[in-house]
């Protein structure tokens, strides 16, 4: 049995019970599930604050005069402000509700680079994108002439920052960017990113999907230009994304959908928008969704940031030590600063029978090419096995993961 | 022209299910043994491992290629995985050395019998079917051709 210290500083029992999808059994077996940067798990509170709100607050926002329509519109917009709070956001309407990350980054793409983008031009995204932050600019670039220029990554799974600031150049407008790598883990360095973007005149999109569960975000301080995530990796629930712009930024970019919220007059000669944020929200939000996602902001917010990254910390490296440790395990993605992700290959094993197996075992994990294909490509490989850590995994469900993979590893 | 019996599929199918209850739900177990059964079939050369050959419809890569004898259809297959290599070895052992009319009239009643949608989900069971449909696809193309 390996030595295992827990983290006294977390409870995971009482965090655990806070979960109705942890209690149950897969194929007779406990679940454990590792698949977290695909979509969290969701804590009791969000999921009374999603009922509650049908059963008791439902109707639409920003529209009626009644009573119900008053306590729907100021929970949303109680919503907003908690976002604002969460990522330290300078004003209100710099927050933009909508469906995920991948809408998120679209409506930066078809707003802002349809409007300010021209032939020569150039998009500057990394190697390790996923590809909700690679085809909407590969699109773009179709639209506009301009060119996607790509930064390229070492083998350890970082970015290459030798000789990039070569890759800025006064054609740069826009550099696109993950916080942290969904299949890597990576945290990249977006801080000097940025600095060195501004200095070329360029904007940055912070693709932030995967940081927004495990990683403390002020973008006054980053001094990102957007910033994009998803409330389902968070805890909350799926089809609720926010996209964070500068004011001053959000106020010079047309509307990118058209249709009811975003308006302030129309005729039938002409229209008028509304002001930030309603501007960017066309038609009926999601609205149990965004009310409840408040719930998840509180989940984070009661347990910290800092006592998240010290208990994912805490699972990466005893998964790390333990898993470099056995032969025939081939780890993908080993950078110095990463979220709780670990990502392996068996060579000789095809990543889509290791998945099958370890859920035959009920551990649930992520196998494929992670939505990054040209990270596969990169590295030469047809898919991977990732294991992707939340608040409420244990290291027992670590061990366990481990002990399979080894057991897999080694037959024959 | 002699004609095999139909009984002759429903023995193989009834066999496999024999098999797969000697398991007695043991999930690992019955998906390591569909992957043994893949590995006991030889490899696909790799010129067969064309486009042509390739199974539309499924997750993993999935080559068959048809071989016909006399009035007999044979299969060979390969797959990049071991699980879907196992499960079209099955597909084989049960309908490969049958007439084309055997193969379009025969009713793989095993896939349920030995429960394979709750074994491999439904992505993978849609792969299967897809399996399925390419044999007998072939089969009705030969009946055709004749």
């Amino acid at each position: 049995m390996m030595h295992i210290v827990k983290n006294k500083a977390f409870n995971i029992p009482t965090i655990r019970v806070q979960f109705p999808a942890l209690q149950q059994y897969i194929h007779g077996k406990p679940l454990i599930y590792l698949d977290n940067a695909a979509t969290t798990q969701k804590p009791q509170q969000v999921l009374d604050a999603l009922l509650s709100h049908y059963q008791f607050t439902n109707a639409n926002v920003h529209r009626g005069i009644h009573t119900l329509g008053d306590r729907a519109t100021s929970a949303l917009e109680a919503t907003r402000k908690s976002v604002q709070n969460l990522i330290h956001a300078a004003h209100t309407e710099e927050i933009i509700f909508t469906a995920g990350t991948t809408a998120s980054i679209n409506l930066v793409a078809n707003s802002y680079g349809q409007a300010f983008l021209q032939r020569g031009d150039e998009i500057l995204i990394s190697h390790m994108e996923h590809h909700a932050n690679i085809v909407p600019w590969q699109m773009l670039c179709q639209r506009t002439g301009a060119h996607l220029k790509v930064i390229p990554i070492t083998d350890t799974g970082e970015l290459l920052l030798e000789g990039w600031e070569q890759l800025f150049t006064p054609q740069t407008k826009i550099v696109a960017i993950a916080y942290a790598s969904n299949n890597l883990g990576t945290v990249n360095p977006i801080k000097e990113l940025i600095a060195k973007a501004h200095q070329q005149g360029a904007v940055v999109v912070i693709d932030a999907a995967q940081a927004i569960a495990h990683l403390p975000i002020d973008v006054q301080a980053l001094d990102c230009d957007f910033l994009a995530f998803s409330a389902h990796k968070a805890y909350g629930p799926t089809g609720v994304g926010i996209l964070y712009g500068k004011s001053e930024l959000l106020e010079r970019m047309p509307p990118y959908q058209g249709g009811g919220e975003m308006i302030r007059e129309v005729t039938l000669d002409q229209v008028i928008y509304n002001q930030l944020p309603y501007k960017f929200e066309a038609g009926t939000p999601n609205i149990a969704g965004i009310i409840a996602f408040q719930e998840a902001i509180n989940f984070i917010q009661a347990l910290g940031y800092e006592a998240i990254q010290q208990h994912e910390q805490q699972l990466l490296d005893y998964a790390h030590s333990q898993l470099s440790r056995l032969p025939g395990i081939q780890l993908i993605g080993t950078a110095p600063h990463k979220i709780g992700i670990v990502s392996l290959a068996i060579p000789g094993k095809h990543h889509l029978d290791i998945g099958m197996l370890l859920d035959a075992q009920g551990i649930a994990v992520r196998t494929g090419h992670g939505c990054a294909q040209p990270l596969m490509q990169r590295l030469n490989l047809e898919g991977i096995v990732r294991a992707s850590f939340a608040v409420y995994n244990t290291l027992e469900e670590v061990e366990q993961f481990m002990l399979t993979i080894q057991k897999l590893s080694q037959r024959k | 022209m002699k004609y095999p019996s139909p009984s002759t599929i429903e023995t193989r199918q009834d066999e496999i299910i024999q098999a797969f209850k000697l398991l007695e739900d043991d999930r690992e177990a019955m998906l390591h043994y569909i992957m043994e059964l893949g590995e006991q079939m030889p490899p696909l050369a790799n010129e067969h491992k064309t486009e042509a050959n390739l199974i539309k419809g499924c997750m993993s890569a999935v080559w068959l290629k048809p071989c016909q004898q006399g009035d007999r259809l044979f299969f060979e297959a390969d797959s990049n995985t071991a699980i879907t290599k196992g499960l079209i070895s099955l597909l084989i052992r049960i309908l490969s050395g049958e007439t084309a009319q055997a193969i379009l009239q025969s009713n793989l009643y095993f896939i349920q019998g030995i429960g394979m949608h709750q074994l491999i989900g439904s992505q993978r069971t849609g792969g299967l079917a897809s399996m399925l449909q390419q044999i007998k696809l072939i089969a009705a193309q030969q009946i055709k051709n004749a």
